[in-house]
């Protein structure tokens, strides 16, 4: 009998066997247990209506000045304007192109590189290099992306300008290398995770078979988890996109159509973060800077989306 | 249960003492051209004033203009003037700027040290930034691209520059940078740079040489360091810093500004590297009210 019923049931027992503490223990544990899934609920409930309430703040603000511009002008047009000297211009182009650039740029450096650091790590590594390897790449992650510009600005710029040949390094491909170095961490730990969550059957069968390491990691270990490498990657992209001080300041911040990666860019990010705090409230400068807000969230929403599905997907086939 | 107790109580106490330490606090926002002028006169306005706290930082001019209009800050500093549009916002918003001057500035070209060109005319600088002449072999240099580094668009020089030296649109390959350190920087570090920086930033600049500017080709070349060539406008490119204000101030506010006009506060800015105001500007502070 639940102990809902016993409850109720307690008001006409007689308690001459003193079984009343057990039982009233029994019922303010259900409540307690109760409270506190009813807290947690809360806990992730509220989490959603931030993100909700995120999307509503951008839109909300970001559909005046749309309606002004036009979408199809604003995605379409290259320059972004504002304080023009004669005519103010909003166009997102130039700046969405800028940042496809550094992230594609950086996807380039990062996903072989992790990729083959979370394999080394899965199966090749003795446990001793394995125990070094991983706190180490927790730390790269956690240094502060302004570290990293200026490490941009002073070592890798100039570095850069040699190896080139150019007169200065501030360019798209000084923001790739540094957000190559902001996704590794984040690809090399998932895709590490992915390749241990191949069932051990795999890789003892293929050695069975007569395949060497090599062999076995290549064709059989990493096509498996294809899937969960993928989503490891998509996030990586996620972080890359969305990251702004490091490309604010080593990328050279330059207005025009990027022509090629030794040119400098200013991606979407910069231009929020230089501009949001010098504009007047309410005016079309200001919701133009929330229409671009706007696309940075439903780009990496959809990102996060994607690589959701498909890690989904990937523990469900090894299932 | 002791533990949260514990904590209840240092937060009460922490958020006690904040209140506490912001009871006479006068925020000062804007101009990366003024920032360390003006972060300096508060340093010793505020060793002689022990209860008075000023806190001051950057983000352009046309940011601590918006600050103002907002009523984010006290005291906006602007290296240019403000612009019709703020005006129109500011009176919107209740709030009525009052101009004062604090210093001057011969805004100062820089070029790499290794740039055999050390001169230039108004004309040559204004095509370089937008755009029309591309190489230093046209201004009687190497042969080499121009590599232009310039402010963002939330800065006052960037807005005094455009206005005054191209009178036309900046070149989108001109490289916008954080701050005027950062194109001192840039410069250091390019062969081929050229950018536009606040007087004050070149008295530390090692690896970058003032261009002397003439106002066209049968003119004299000045410097900006000439401080009697940028009074009399003689140096092309001089400009008054400011400062903006709500109105009528009272208080500490006041206080700190009558300060920065005294004979001390001059003082601090000709050791800033600019240059103290002409009297010209002292009668036109005064009919403002400081």
């Amino acid at each position: 009998m639940e102990s809902g019923q016993a409850s109720h049931f307690l008001l006409f027992v007689d308690d001459s066997y003193g079984i009343m503490p057990e039982l009233m223990m029994l019922k303010r544990g259900k409540i307690k247990e109760n409270l506190i899934e009813g807290l947690f609920f809360i806990n992730g409930l509220i989490v959603v209506i931030i993100l909700i309430g995120i999307f509503i703040l951008l839109l909300k603000n970001a559909l005046p000045g749309l309606k002004e511009v036009g979408v199809f002008h604003f995605l379409t047009t290259g320059y972004w304007n504002p304080d023009a000297y004669d005519q103010a211009t909003y166009g997102a182009l130039a700046m969405l192109m800028s940042t496809l650039m550094v992230t594609l740029g950086s996807l380039v450096i990062a996903v072989p590189l992790g990729i083959g650091t979370a394999a080394y790590l899965s199966d090749v590594a003795s446990p001793k290099v394995r125990e070094i390897a991983k706190p180490v790449i927790e730390i790269l992650a956690g240094i502060p992306s302004v570290v990293l510009g200026f490490l941009g600005i002073v070592l890798l710029g100039p570095f850069l300008a040699k190896v080139t040949g150019t007169y200065n390094g501030l360019n798209a491909i000084n923001g790739a290398i540094l957000l190559a170095v902001m996704a590794l961490p984040t690809i090399i730990s998932l895709s590490e995770d992915a390749l241990n969550s191949v069932p051990r059957s795999y890789s003892e069968a293929s050695l069975g078979l007569g395949a060497n390491k090599w062999q076995t990691v290549t064709l059989v270990k990493v096509p498996a988890a294809a899937s969960g490498i993928v989503a490891a990657c998509m996030l990586g992209m996620g972080r890359a996109i969305g990251e702004t001080m490091t490309v604010l300041m080593a990328t050279g911040n330059a207005a025009e159509f990027p022509t090629g990666f030794l040119s400098s860019v200013k991606t979407m990010t910069s231009t929020v973060a230089i501009e949001l705090g010098e504009v007047a409230y309410f005016t079309t400068h200001f919701y133009m800077l929330f229409a671009v807000g706007l696309i940075l969230f439903i780009i990496t929403f959809i990102i996060n989306l994607i690589s959701d599905i498909i890690f989904h997907k990937h523990m469900k086939m090894l299932k | 249960m002791k533990k949260i107790k514990m904590l209840g109580l240092g937060l009460a106490a922490m958020m006690i003492c904040s209140g506490v330490a912001s009871a006479a606090s006068i925020q000062v926002k804007g101009s990366d051209t003024i920032i360390n002028l003006v972060q300096k006169q508060a340093e010793v306005y505020m060793q002689k004033d022990s209860t008075v706290k000023i806190a001051v930082t950057g983000g352009g001019s046309g940011t601590g203009i918006a600050a103002l209009v907002n009523g984010k800050c006290t005291i906006a500093n602007s290296s240019r003037a403000i612009n019709a549009r703020e005006m129109e916002s500011a009176l919107a918003n209740n709030v009525s700027p009052t101009r004062i001057v604090i210093a001057i500035d011969g805004l100062s070209v820089i070029v790499n040290a290794a740039n055999p060109v050390t001169k230039l005319t108004m004309y040559q600088i204004g095509g370089s930034f937008r755009g029309d002449i591309r190489n230093w072999s046209e201004v009687g240099g190497s042969n080499m691209p121009i590599a232009l580094y310039g402010r963002q668009s939330n800065s006052g020089t960037y807005g005094f520059f455009r206005e005054m030296v191209l009178k036309g649109e900046y070149s989108k390959a001109m490289k916008t940078m954080n701050g005027s350190s950062q194109i001192a920087e840039g410069v250091k570090a390019d062969p081929s740079g050229i950018g536009y920086v606040g007087v004050g930033y070149t008295k530390s600049a090692e690896g970058v040489t003032i261009v002397k500017v003439a106002a066209n080709a049968a003119s004299i070349y000045e410097s900006p360091l000439d401080e009697a060539a940028v009074d009399s406008g003689k140096y092309p490119i001089a400009r008054p810093l400011y400062q903006y204000v709500n109105g009528a101030l009272t208080g500490s506010a006041k206080e700190f500004i009558a300060f920065e006009l005294s004979d001390e506060g001059q003082k601090i800015v000709a050791e800033e590297g600019f240059f103290p105001i002409t009297s010209e500007y002292k009668s036109a502070n005064a009919k403002a009210g400081f």
